[in-house]
């Protein structure tokens, strides 16, 4: 019996990978995939477009003047587009990290995969946060061309809703990631919609705050879509002020809460 | 004794096997039939209600908006209703190990299955729709007569696009072409058919377009038992054109069932 000569077994030690390139590599990664389907994006593009087209300006004629909104030009489609941008940027981030995030952590296992690369689990959470964050913005940007070919663009401060709408998909994004972690099955995705539809409905999108008696206003107040909304609406409208400083403080700490509890839980999640 | 068991009819068995399963997945199904267009009424018809009464407008004739809105919801949502329940369940159902294969290898007939699962889908649509109804019967939205008469309403419409939905969805290889036809033909009909706004207040030649989709006369339909405005020929035309669908849907749906799984 021949014994073969293999020497002693060698082990490549991969070198520790840092943060920012393996958030970096999970980006690269989506970003290939979305060469092939990114007409996607433009259907998400279409919802929204939709809604202002109908409730906008159907609505519009019905309404007429939204009193209490300082300028007597604003339409009621202008009032409305900046809210269905804001959620346009919720929906693009948080469909990424549930809808499409449940698949590869469930299905397909493609998180299984990668952690048996040098990458962990804080890499895929930054990097499919980072993808989200730009899914949602590249969203908002489509939407806000049609904003603005409709004439529905007032001021300038419009263009400040892109930064904005960045941050709002941070902080859905990584809400988005806690959730998807402990989604058990795609039933659970009801129980997702049963709080987005009411918050999307009440949030302000379709009419100023004070429809509602002061108890119930309190309580809109706290919805994380409500802070999103006043960040984008009041520079589209072309209100500057520091009340613009509470959503931003809002949604920064919504957003890194929510990041380094889902970091957590990807791992837990990963290692079962 | 005699063995032989006394067996429904076959379509009868078909929709037994529907309801079996419902008894344990019925909780999934509130949120997307019952509380969506419910939580839609609300948020439409008594938060924007109130601007649009506020401003007075004269175009719709002096009916408070929620009274307007109401009716025309209940037939967009009891449309998407109508999709979701037969779209989806038809596609997994003949698609790859779905149970219509399983019923087809039986003496049922695929006609059987079809009008079995039909039965079901509209059992789904009186649901949806007592649900909502029953909401507005007890906020005294509408008497109750008229909150009655549009029950059945509500699940011809449901039924005129149940039928013909599944029979594509039959045919269909991939799930997200269920998503596209959802997202671009039944979203666009629920925006723009008259449930939000009059038409009237549309360009002649967009309300013209809208004129001939299913969701107009569904809505017209509803509005009109709603507010008793309904006329004779209106009622007419309304209830006939999605009769038409409905039964048209349900020919065409037998041939393509026989031609799906006995092939």
């Amino acid at each position: 019996m021949t014994a073969l000569s293999l020497g002693p077994p060698t082990f490549v030690i991969p070198p520790k990978l840092g943060r920012a390139r393996g958030a970096f590599y999970m980006l690269e990664r989506n970003l290939y995939i979305y060469r092939h389907n990114w007409y996607l994006l433009l259907a998400e593009v279409f919802e929204p477009v939709l809604y202002l087209l109908s409730i906008g300006v159907g609505i519009g004629e019905l309404v007429g003047h939204i009193p209490g909104l300082g300028a007597p030009d604003v339409t009621y489609a202008a009032f409305v587009a900046p809210a269905l941008l804001t959620t346009a940027a919720m929906n693009g981030a948080m469909n990424e990290t549930t809808f499409n995030m449940y698949g590869k952590l469930r299905l397909t296992g493609t998180y299984k995969a990668i952690t048996s690369s040098p990458m962990a689990a804080r890499h895929i959470a930054l990097g499919e946060a980072l993808w989200a964050v730009l899914r949602g913005t590249l969203i908002t940007c489509g939407f806000l061309i049609v904003v603005t070919i409709l004439g529905l663009a007032k001021s300038p401060g419009i263009l400040l809703v892109i930064p904005g709408a960045a941050l709002v998909g941070f902080a859905f994004a990584s809400t988005g990631l806690v959730i998807v972690t402990y989604l058990r099955d795609f039933q659970d995705f009801q129980y997702i919609q049963l709080a987005m539809l009411p918050m999307f409905l009440f949030a302000t999108t379709f009419y100023p705050l004070d429809v509602y008696p002061r108890w119930l206003q309190l309580v809109v107040e706290c919805l994380p879509l409500y802070q999103s909304i006043q960040l984008v609406r009041q520079p589209a409208l072309g209100q500057f002020g520091l009340g613009l400083l509470v959503p931003v403080l809002y949604l920064v700490v919504m957003g890194v809460v929510a990041l380094r509890w889902a970091v957590a839980r990807l791992g837990v999640t990963l290692e079962k | 004794m005699s063995l032989a068991l006394t067996t429904p009819p076959a379509p009868f068995r078909e929709l037994t096997y529907w309801l079996h399963r419902y008894r344990r997945v019925w909780r999934a199904t509130i949120v997307v039939s019952v509380a969506n267009p419910l939580m839609f009424l609300a948020a439409m018809g008594a938060g924007l209600g109130k601007l649009v009464q506020n401003n007075a407008t004269p175009i719709l004739h002096s009916t408070p908006y929620l009274q307007f809105f109401a009716p025309g919801l209940l037939a967009a949502a009891a449309m998407q209703n109508g999709f979701i329940d037969s779209a989806g369940p038809v596609f997994k159902s003949a698609y790859g190990r779905g149970n219509y294969r399983s019923a087809a290898n039986t003496p049922m007939k695929p006609t059987d299955i079809y009008l079995g699962h039909l039965m079901f889908m509209a059992f789904r649509a009186f649901l949806s729709a007592a649900a909502f109804v029953l909401v507005l019967a007890v906020c005294g939205t509408f008497p109750w007569q008229r909150c009655l008469l549009m029950l059945p309403a509500a699940v011809l419409i449901g039924m005129a696009f149940s039928a013909p939905v599944a029979a594509v969805a039959i045919r269909i290889t991939q799930f997200s072409k269920i998503s596209a036809i959802l997202r671009f033909v039944i979203m666009p009909m629920y925006m723009f058919s008259g449930t939000f706004y009059s038409t009237s207040q549309l360009p002649r030649w967009l309300h013209a377009i809208i004129s001939v989709t299913p969701l107009y006369h569904g809505v017209d339909l509803c509005r009109g038992i709603a507010l008793d405005t309904e006329t004779g020929p209106g009622f007419a035309l309304d209830a006939g054109y999605l009769l038409v669908m409905a039964v048209g849907g349900y020919l065409y749906g037998r041939r393509i069932y026989t031609r799906h799984l006995h092939a």
